[in-house]
């Protein structure tokens, strides 16, 4: 297919503009360039015309910039004419013709302004997350009370379903990195304990930080990362889908259908995840204190025995149920916040994990003023 | 053409030539040797039972659907013979789906530039004044450039699919059940926005339809499909004149009376 060209052939005291060849989108930049050429005649004759009976072949992109031309070359009230247009092409310039000229998208308001409005924004958001948590706790906790009500409309199906998901099957990841940690843990301390000799002090730190803290903070993370996502993304794709305006319809709560065994399968969840966490954790510390400390196990074992009390195990057990209802209510509550596109789903997950892990470490912080008071 | 020799091909310049098509989901054969032309500048109507396999015909021939055997051929070239020749081939079709497939995380203009930044090197002055042009075709006002998908009622989401499918001003275009979910109102305007489309711009357009509103309206042309094959094709007048028992089903049913009806009276 031949080219776009736009010829200037003198007309008597005005000027014909010939366009003959391709007019159509593959050629474009050619067309844009010809006809911006074009457009600076504007004013300089009193008489343009435009001629396209030469064009072969002509598309809504050519025949735009045709209209573009002419609308540019009427000046002074003296309309610019499009000669030899064939009866094919009549119609789609005729269609051309009717778009409106609209004035570019205008700017937006300046940088400052966009940065302060963001500023002011986050902070009401902040306002509205605790707020929108506050209502889904508030709900959650209804829901549990109406299930004392009526055991029967319990969904243990679902529950169990989920307990799968998020207890069973987050089983090997989750003893596998505690186990890892409590290996670190032990070598580190073992490093520098040695030099004051204190090697087999390892064992009190272990012990104590594994039980206490470590196992349930790694535990609520990786649950966080884990699950607190995948609720997300799953309630926030049903909300997309309207799924849940669905079953709002046919008269069930979501809180009670989708939320409540969400929430029971991860409050179950959790208590067995850090627990079988704690116990990697110290058998891994164990291993290295062994191997590389020279802490025979027998030795190991029975300064455990004198080091450790019930009281750091329940501490740190007392926590986990809490953490799993924390990192279910953000979950939940960010999934049901996603809007229609596929970028609020990505949005909301990532903020789901990001403030789930916030407030797991913020609760950890809670926890340990409490019980340093109780002295416990 | 008459129903009887369905599946003789059309000698006519044929601008979609499927051969001997075979697909299958498994085990399953859903298309089974089909022939089908499609001739430059109709607008052909594609009808069949629910689950016959219509869009998995025009799922196959715009290569989202693996063939088992059989030939497509689009603007006399074989989609098999290379990769460069499709690419060539899929810059001048353009695809309604049926739910519109939209980006949603692009406003209106967005996904109407997506295809034409990709392909053609054109100004930003240019490309938003096509927008406009595309918009106006489709009979949108120009305020919904920067809403985003979410925001669009479902006739409007079709509307703004439909000029993102003609932003590269295509030669063919493939409707899947365009009026579906449109009021009455909406879908014949999409009808009439159809029929004119595919003079100003001298579409060629494969519709898959059950609307027989549009088929009536629009259509240039009807193809049946059944089980795996091509049925009848022919004009709606052909269409009511068949003795097929699904096409008497079909055409002669309860809901077409009511549109002959329609028709004749209006």
């Amino acid at each position: 297919m031949s080219a776009p060209t736009l010829e200037q052939v003198a007309k008597g005291d005005g000027l014909a503009l010939c366009a003959a060849g391709a007019w159509t989108s593959a050629s474009a930049p050619l067309m844009e360039k010809l006809v911006a050429d074009a457009e600076k005649l504007s004013g300089s004759r009193p008489n343009i015309s435009i001629d396209v009976s030469q064009v072969a072949k002509l598309d809504t992109f050519g025949a735009w910039l045709i209209e573009r031309l002419r609308r540019t070359l009427t000046v002074g009230g003296q309309e610019t004419e499009i000669a030899g247009l064939s009866e094919n092409y009549a119609s789609l310039v005729d269609e051309v013709r009717k778009v409106k000229p609209r004035a570019a998208p205008g700017r937006g308001p300046n940088g400052i302004v966009v940065a302060l409005d963001g500023i002011g924004r986050n902070i009401y958001g902040v306002g509205e997350t605790l707020l929108s948590l506050v209502d889904m706790i508030g709900a959650v906790i209804a829901a549990w009370f109406r299930i004392w009500l009526h055991p029967s409309r319990f969904r243990l199906t679902s529950m169990v379903h989920h307990l799968q998901q998020v207890c069973w099957n987050a089983v090997p990841i989750v003893v596998l990195i505690t186990f890892l940690i409590g290996c670190i843990v032990a070598q580190q301390g073992i490093f520098h304990f040695r030099k004051f000799g204190a090697d087999v002090f390892v064992v009190d730190m272990l012990g104590i930080l594994v039980l206490r803290e470590l196992g349930v903070l790694l535990v609520a993370i990786m649950v966080a990362g884990r699950s607190g996502s995948a609720y997300t993304a799953e309630l926030g794709s049903m909300k997309m889908r309207e799924e849940i305006d669905a079953l709002r319809t046919m008269g069930f709560d979501p809180v009670e259908v989708l939320i409540l065994p969400r929430m029971m399968a991860l409050v179950l969840a959790m208590p067995i995840l850090a627990f079988l966490g704690a116990m990697a954790a110290l058998y891994g510390g164990g291993l290295v204190a062994w191997m590389y400390g020279g802490v025979d196990p027998s030795t190991f074992l029975s300064r455990l025995r004198e080091v450790l009390s019930i009281n750091h195990f329940v501490v740190g057990m007392a926590k986990a149920p809490v953490m799993a209802m924390v990192i279910g209510i953000v979950a939940c509550v960010e999934g049901l916040a996603v809007k229609g596109s596929a970028e609020s789903l990505g949005q909301h997950t990532t903020a789901s994990v990001v403030k789930g892990i916030f407030f797991v470490i913020v609760m950890d912080g809670v926890f340990a003023i409490f019980f340093a008071s109780l002295g416990i | 053409m008459s129903p009887a020799d369905a599946n003789t091909p059309m000698t006519k310049d044929a601008i979609i030539r499927v051969q001997d098509l075979t697909v299958a989901f498994g085990s399953r054969k859903v298309l089974d040797g089909l022939n089908l032309d499609v001739a430059r500048g109709e607008i052909l109507g594609f009808v069949g039972a629910s689950g016959a396999g219509k869009s998995v015909l025009m799922r196959t021939i715009i290569g989202l659907v693996p063939k088992v055997s059989g030939k497509i051929e689009v603007f006399g070239t074989d989609l098999d013979s290379s990769e460069k020749e499709r690419r060539n081939i899929e810059r001048r079709w353009g695809i309604l789906f049926q739910h519109g497939a939209l980006f949603s995380s692009l406003n209106v203009r967005q996904n109407i530039q997506f295809p034409v930044r990709e392909y053609l090197k054109v100004s930003q002055r240019l490309l938003d004044e096509i927008t406009m042009a595309k918009l106006a075709m489709v009979g949108l006002k120009p305020e919904v450039v920067e809403r985003f998908p979410s925001e669009l009622s479902g006739g409007m989401i079709k509307r703004v699919a439909l000029a993102r499918a003609l932003a590269l001003d295509p030669e063919i275009v493939f409707l899947d059940e365009p009026t579906s979910g449109l009021d009455p109102i909406g879908a014949g305007d999409f009808d009439e926005l159809v029929r004119t489309l595919q003079r100003t711009l001298g579409l060629t357009v494969f519709m898959v339809t059950h609307d027989l509103d549009s088929l009536h309206t629009a259509c240039d042309r009807i193809a049946v499909l059944g089980s795996g094959k091509i049925i009848a094709q022919g004009t709606m007048a052909d269409m009511q004149a068949a003795t097929h028992p699904w096409l008497r089903e079909y055409f002669h049913g309860k809901r077409a009376r009511a549109v002959l009806d329609q028709q004749a009276s209006a």
